[in-house]
């Protein structure tokens, strides 16, 4: 048996091509659901308020302190007997979203905390409401700053996503395994899905650091 | 309390965790008066500009700001501390200028004036323009209207500061050492552009300044502090002059001296 | 609550793996670490392009992968089949290796480059100057990003339940769930409970030999040093 057969890479692509996107697509909502919630996290530990920090606080630490696959796990166990049906897909996509929004929150909150006091004071002095603070000069501030650290986050969670194959989930990776398991040749399969991973986020991760470069100068 | 008093402190105190930085302060300025508040560096001077600004609560008394109380409301018959709503209403009359000027890097200069004139005054778009370029016209900066910031010097970055604390038409206008982050040479033009706009409006200052002579030719009168009292309040052609108190004099001397 | 007991149990069955994977990576990992990361400071250029194509290799693809080639793919290509158990370990080593290869060069170029001009002041040679003056300083500095991604790669031994390493996530998955579906909520959260005080564990560990390191430095890690720790994308 040869160490790689060309033609039947080339046969195989497509498929996992295929997967790839249903990988992307779960990036993206993970993503989204990931840098919303972990924004709204943020903003709301800033208010302070007595017992929800705390909560928050906790809830934070525990969720980025333990791993992701129990969370998703967890998910995909307990909520049916709670009544709550979801697609594996979904379940998949809160547990990402949910376990990287506590990452992204504390990004944000050094973002925030970089602002300087003055800009807080000077919104004070010109009477300017509470929300347009936010939106018009603290956030405005804060997220260019760390958009260097959320990107790598999405990069991070892409890659992350294949655990979902735990939960039946189709994406490229086991759709790989799907594939290997049918022809009992798991090296173009697996090769193919490793260099496809390569192919995305090594750019990725490129145009992040020149992003982060130019922050800088 | 007299009719024309824009702001009364009485018997104000506060503290910062077991240090106490104003003990029993009472003290009136007059509406349109100007006063410059001197002394040594912790002395509390910055806390009462900062208290004004509701930036800090008081831990006793009250603090009064155009007949209105700012430092507690009225519930149900009973003086309780002021809630954020009541204190924006009252704080709306003043304004404040900063030492770190602190303009907003995000917006242009056009940007940081029409702001809080159009979001909280309710100004159209257009209205809060044309008092942006009047004010910038004012300040001797019409032609940075759509600068960053970033590209203006500290003091253009001081005089576009007062400008937007002007937008907002303030009776009373808080200025915190506002020159003490400039370079020198730079400082002049601020300080003349306050007094002109010390003899062209109404609006009451109060002056937190390490600039005897700004202090001198711009004050009604000058309150000298020291560990959170007021050890002397008079005019400054007697302060500056004939201190009653040695404390002043030793201030004024070692003040002086420097320059 | 009553199944607490034979929950626990059948958990702790688990904990052997979870810490031989963990204490096996970390230490593949420091090695990997050190070794990659000079090499990326090397003089010499196939050094560097060697270590460089290392680090962005196992950087720039999922774990997961790198598991099931390891699992899967290797014993077709080498005629070895690993264990699995240290399969895992060995992926763990080499992945987190690659990041640590980057904690490890960040932190070296960080030392003052006065440190480097005193040493030659002192006809130090560069492997003294590396030894003694230069990575004592550096290590001072590593630490609070280490103690992340230490606990990023005891989080990820969770990972080798899907090659069938029997450890703690493993247990739960394939025995409690079934067994004892009602107390889903317990299970988890007991599961949870576990790794988080592993995790504090090595928490702690990194503390004190930060304290080791910095006695005999002189100093504590800097502020930027914990705050890239804190927000840069460990992964």
């Amino acid at each position: 048996m040869p160490l790689w057969d060309w033609g039947y890479a080339f046969e195989v692509l497509p498929q996992l091509l295929k997967a790839l996107l249903v990988t992307l697509e779960i990036t993206l909502l993970g993503s989204v659901v990931a840098l919303l919630l972990g924004l709204l996290i943020a903003v709301l530990r800033q208010a302070r308020i007595p017992v929800l920090d705390q909560v928050l606080w906790a809830f934070v630490e525990f969720i980025r302190s333990t791993p992701l696959l129990v969370q998703v796990f967890f998910l995909y166990f307990a909520l049916p007997r709670f009544g709550i049906t979801l697609s594996a897909l979904t379940v998949g996509v809160i547990g990402l979203g949910v376990h990287y929004a506590t990452y992204t929150s504390e990004v944000y909150r050094a973002g925030i905390e970089a602002v300087p006091r003055g800009q807080w004071e000077a919104a004070t002095a010109l009477s300017l409401p509470r929300s347009r603070t936010w939106t018009g000069v603290i956030l405005p501030q804060a997220i260019p700053r760390v958009l260097p650290a959320l990107g790598n986050y999405v990069i991070s969670m892409f890659k992350e996503v294949p655990l979902l194959l735990a939960i039946s989930v189709v994406e490229v990776v086991s759709k790989a395994q799907e594939i290997g398991s049918q022809t009992f040749r798991f090296t173009e399969p697996f090769t193919i899905a490793g260099l496809l991973f390569l192919v995305l986020s090594y750019p990725a991760s490129m145009l992040v650091r020149r992003l982060e470069r130019r922050r800088v100068a | 309390m007299s009719p024309e008093s824009m702001i009364v402190f009485d018997g104000v105190e506060k503290r910062f965790g077991d240090h106490v930085v104003l003990r029993d302060l009472d003290f009136t300025v007059a509406a349109g008066e100007h006063v410059c508040l001197i002394g040594p560096s912790g002395s509390g001077k910055t806390t009462i500009l900062r208290l004004l600004m509701t930036l800090e609560k008081v831990d006793a008394g009250t603090i009064r700001v155009g007949g209105q109380c700012l430092s507690h409301m009225e519930r149900k018959g009973a003086l309780v501390p002021a809630d954020e709503k009541h204190c924006r209403e009252v704080r709306r009359r003043i304004g404040m200028v900063f030492q770190q000027f602190n303009l907003f890097p995000n917006m242009t200069v056009r940007g940081n004036l029409i702001e809080a004139p159009t979001r909280v005054l309710g100004l159209s778009a257009d209205e809060a323009n044309a008092r942006a370029v009047e004010l910038l016209e004012l300040v001797g900066l019409a032609e940075k209207i759509d600068a960053h910031p970033t590209q203006l010097s500290g003091g253009q970055q001081q005089r576009v500061a007062i400008a937007r604390a002007l937008a907002m038409r303030p009776d009373v206008l808080l200025l915190d050492e506002v020159t003490s982050a400039l370079d020198p040479e730079l400082v002049a033009g601020v300080l003349n552009l306050l007094r002109d706009l010390g003899s062209s409006t109404d609006i009451t200052f109060l002056c937190v300044t390490h600039e005897m002579g700004f202090a001198r030719d711009f004050s009604d009168r000058v309150l000298m502090f020291d560990a959170g009292q007021v050890i002397e309040d008079a005019p400054p052609s007697k302060l500056f002059t004939e201190p009653d108190h040695q404390r002043t004099k030793d201030f004024l001397h070692a003040v002086i001296d420097r320059t | 609550m009553d199944n607490l007991p034979q929950i626990v149990t059948v958990l702790f069955q688990g904990l052997p793996p979870t810490v031989i994977a963990a204490v096996g990576g970390i230490a593949l990992t420091i090695v990997l670490s050190f070794v990659a990361g000079l090499a990326l400071l090397s003089p010499r250029r196939w050094v560097r392009t060697i270590s460089r194509i290392y680090v962005e290799a196992f950087r720039g693809t999922s774990e997961v992968v790198q598991l099931f080639w390891i699992y899967f793919v290797l014993p077709l290509l080498v005629g070895v089949q690993l264990v699995p158990l240290f399969a895992g370990l060995l992926v763990l080593g080499l992945n987190h290796g690659a990041y640590g290869a980057e904690i490890v060069r960040g932190a070296v170029r960080s030392v003052p480059r006065a440190q480097y001009e005193g040493c030659v002041a002192l006809s130090l040679s560069p492997t003294q100057r590396m030894w003694r003056v230069i990575l004592p300083q550096a290590v001072v500095e590593m630490l609070p990003s280490f103690n992340n991604l230490f606990i990023q790669l005891l989080k990820s031994t969770s990972i080798l339940s899907l090659i069938t390493v029997a450890e703690v996530t493993q247990r739960g998955r394939a025995v409690l769930v079934p067994a004892f579906g009602d107390d889903i909520v317990l299970i988890f959260t007991v599961m949870l409970l576990i790794y988080l005080v592993l995790s504090v564990l090595i928490t702690t560990g990194m503390r004190y030999a930060e304290r080791v390191a910095a006695r005999k430095v002189g100093r504590r890690p800097s502020r930027e040093a914990r705050a890239v720790a804190m927000t840069t994308g460990a992964h």
